[in-house]
């Protein structure tokens, strides 16, 4: 019971953070129909960012916690959205019109770039940062296993429930996310209403950009640990996360993260730790075999 | 006619790669006026009318707006001169509400005309304010049309261009719709340019007509030398009008 109720924490923060991921997956899918496969290292880059920005603002003596942490978001946020965009108009934007696997080569690409880039500029070794929330609630002691909030895990779910209600706000009641909507439904009915198409995709993958951002950052403060790789298997779980919930919907990226979430740590606890990536792969071809729509998407297949 | 036309297209071409579907269109329309195009199908009615948009892009020759060369202008900067399409096929927002389409059509309106505008939408076609929170792909095909054109109305445009807006619609629909455009040009002063395949209505409603045929006007006039010409008689009208009652 003690057990089960901590896997059932560890699983909701883990899932919060593929969640978050898997909305930039799903919104890119969305407006132009590809998979942006440099999306889990926009990710990393923004793991790094943190590092290097958390360390200086330890150099410079801010040392409240939730004050570093806020200038660590905005300052993130700001470097990874500049990110999102430049893969938008590097690998994405000059092969609008061609054929459907040259952009996904150039996102593989970009992909390999970015994680050389980091590697060569920040060195291929961890980047470990000193614990910033250690500590956390003993909430309860069943059969002799205590089960553990920490505050990070606090942290981690509130910042992103607080952020999924801005997010959807967006998305559902402001002229900006009516645009991105309309996008995703007939791009060139929306310029006809005199709406700059181009632009609208370039803000949604910096909108994606920056909820990666936003768990890049998360992460970091939880695990103290990142360095340039981590941003392929977190993609790839992100990626499933979105494919699972339905590409292209965004409740069911975030559903998908939490069921992804969900079996990855009750997988390690009752299972294997080591198979537990194995677990996420297996689902991605299940869904992909029996249920390529996910749990929250449209059957029909509008763009192919 | 010494005013400078509200829309001007001077030897204007339009490709689809290899297809040539404008060839040299010469056509003007006057403030204040409602102007049909007839042609059958595959002429390049809705090229020409996209064609102002940019979409596709005419590949010689220039199209004017109230005296200004708009045809390098980008698509999405073309609505905003004042200019409204309710495009072939209707071309609604099928997963948005019936609301959010209006929205979407006064996007770069004054918001202090959406109330106004919204009502207006409304009294005109009453079906539509009570579905104004159903997702706009479950309404009926007709439902669909005014919403269309509802949308197009929410920019307030000077120039209001319909692409066939009868189609597939039932006959009372079809008088709804043709007593609308009647409206809006006498009432509000709309200049309209009106494609159509029923060619009866379209003269009947028009001061002015063009037939187009294979990309290229061959015939223009007002609306009734158009309706008594032999030619647009025998291509056009027999049979369909009675049929279109
Ligand atoms: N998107 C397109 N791609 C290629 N050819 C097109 C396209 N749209 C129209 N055409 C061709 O251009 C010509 C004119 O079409 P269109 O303007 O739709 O005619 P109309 O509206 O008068 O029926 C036709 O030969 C048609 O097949
Ligand atoms: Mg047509």
């Amino acid at each position: 019971m003690g057990q089960f109720i901590q896997q059932l924490i560890n699983g909701l923060t883990l899932g919060a953070v593929y969640g978050l991921i898997a909305l930039g997956y799903t919104m890119v899918y969305g407006i132009i129909g590809m998979i942006n496969f440099a999306h889990g290292d926009i990710y990393m880059v923004a793991a790094i960012i943190a590092v290097t920005v958390l360390t200086l603002l330890g150099a410079l003596g801010i040392s409240a916690v939730p004050l570093a942490i806020l200038i660590t978001l905005a300052v993130v946020i700001f470097f990874t959205a500049i990110y999102g965009w430049s893969v938008e108009r590097v690998a994405y934007r000059p092969l609008r019109k061609a054929s459907r696997l040259a952009p996904l080569i150039s996102a593989i690409g970009m992909s390999i770039f970015l994680q050389n880039m980091v590697q060569l500029t920040q060195g291929a070794r961890v980047k470990p940062i000193h614990a910033m929330m250690p500590g956390g609630f003993e909430l309860f002691t069943h059969d002799g296993f205590s089960v553990h909030l920490a505050y990070t895990q606090i942290m981690i779910i509130s910042v992103t429930i607080i952020l999924l209600a801005v997010f959807s706000y967006l998305i559902t009641r402001t002229s900006f996310g009516r645009q991105q909507r309309a996008c995703e439904q007939d791009q060139t009915m929306t310029a006809l209403l005199g709406i700059n198409v181009d632009r609208t995709i370039s803000y949604t993958f910096m909108l994606g950009a920056a909820l990666a951002a936003v768990a890049g950052v998360m992460v970091t403060v939880y695990y103290g640990v990142v360095d340039f790789s981590i941003g392929f298997v977190a993609g790839i779980k992100a990626f499933t996360a979105a494919v699972l919930g339905g590409i292209g919907s965004l409740p069911g990226a975030m559903l998908g993260g939490l069921i992804i979430g969900m079996i990855e740590s009750f997988w390690s606890a009752y299972l294997s730790p080591e198979y537990k990536d194995v677990a996420t792969f297996g689902i991605l071809i299940l869904v992909l075999m029996f249920r390529p729509s996910g749990l929250l998407g449209r059957p029909e297949v509008e763009k192919v | 006619m010494t005013t400078t036309p509200m829309l001007q297209y001077s030897g204007v071409h339009a490709h689809y790669g290899a297809i040539h579907a404008l060839r040299g269109v010469d056509l003007n329309v006057q403030k204040g006026e409602i102007v049909t195009l007839i042609g059958a199908n595959g002429a390049g009615k809705s090229t020409l009318m996209m064609s102002l948009f940019g979409k596709p892009a005419a590949s010689a020759g220039k199209i004017a707006f109230q005296g200004n060369d708009i045809t390098r202008v980008p698509t999405h900067d073309i609505s905003r001169q004042g200019i409204a399409l309710v495009p072939e096929g209707r071309r609604i927002f099928p997963r948005m509400t019936v609301l959010e389409n209006l929205q979407m059509g006064s996007t770069f309106a004054d918001p202090a005309h959406f109330d106004a505008d919204t009502r207006r939408v409304f009294d005109m076609f009453p079906i539509l304010e009570q579905r104004q929170l159903q997702r706009a792909g479950t309404l009926s095909g007709g439902e669909q049309q005014m919403l269309a054109i509802g949308r197009a109305l929410m920019g307030r445009p000077q120039l209001l261009l319909l692409d066939e807006p009868s189609l597939g619609l039932a006959p009372l629909y079809i008088k709804q719709v043709f007593r609308i455009i009647r409206e809006l040009n006498e009432r509000d002063g709309m200049t309209i340019l009106l494609v159509e395949q029923n060619a009866h209505h379209a003269l009947n409603v028009a001061h002015r007509g063009y037939v187009l045929q294979h990309g290229e006007i061959v015939l223009t006039g007002t609306g009734k030398e158009l309706l008594a010409s032999p030619e647009v008689r025998a291509a056009y009208l027999e049979g369909s009008a009675q049929a279109h009652g």
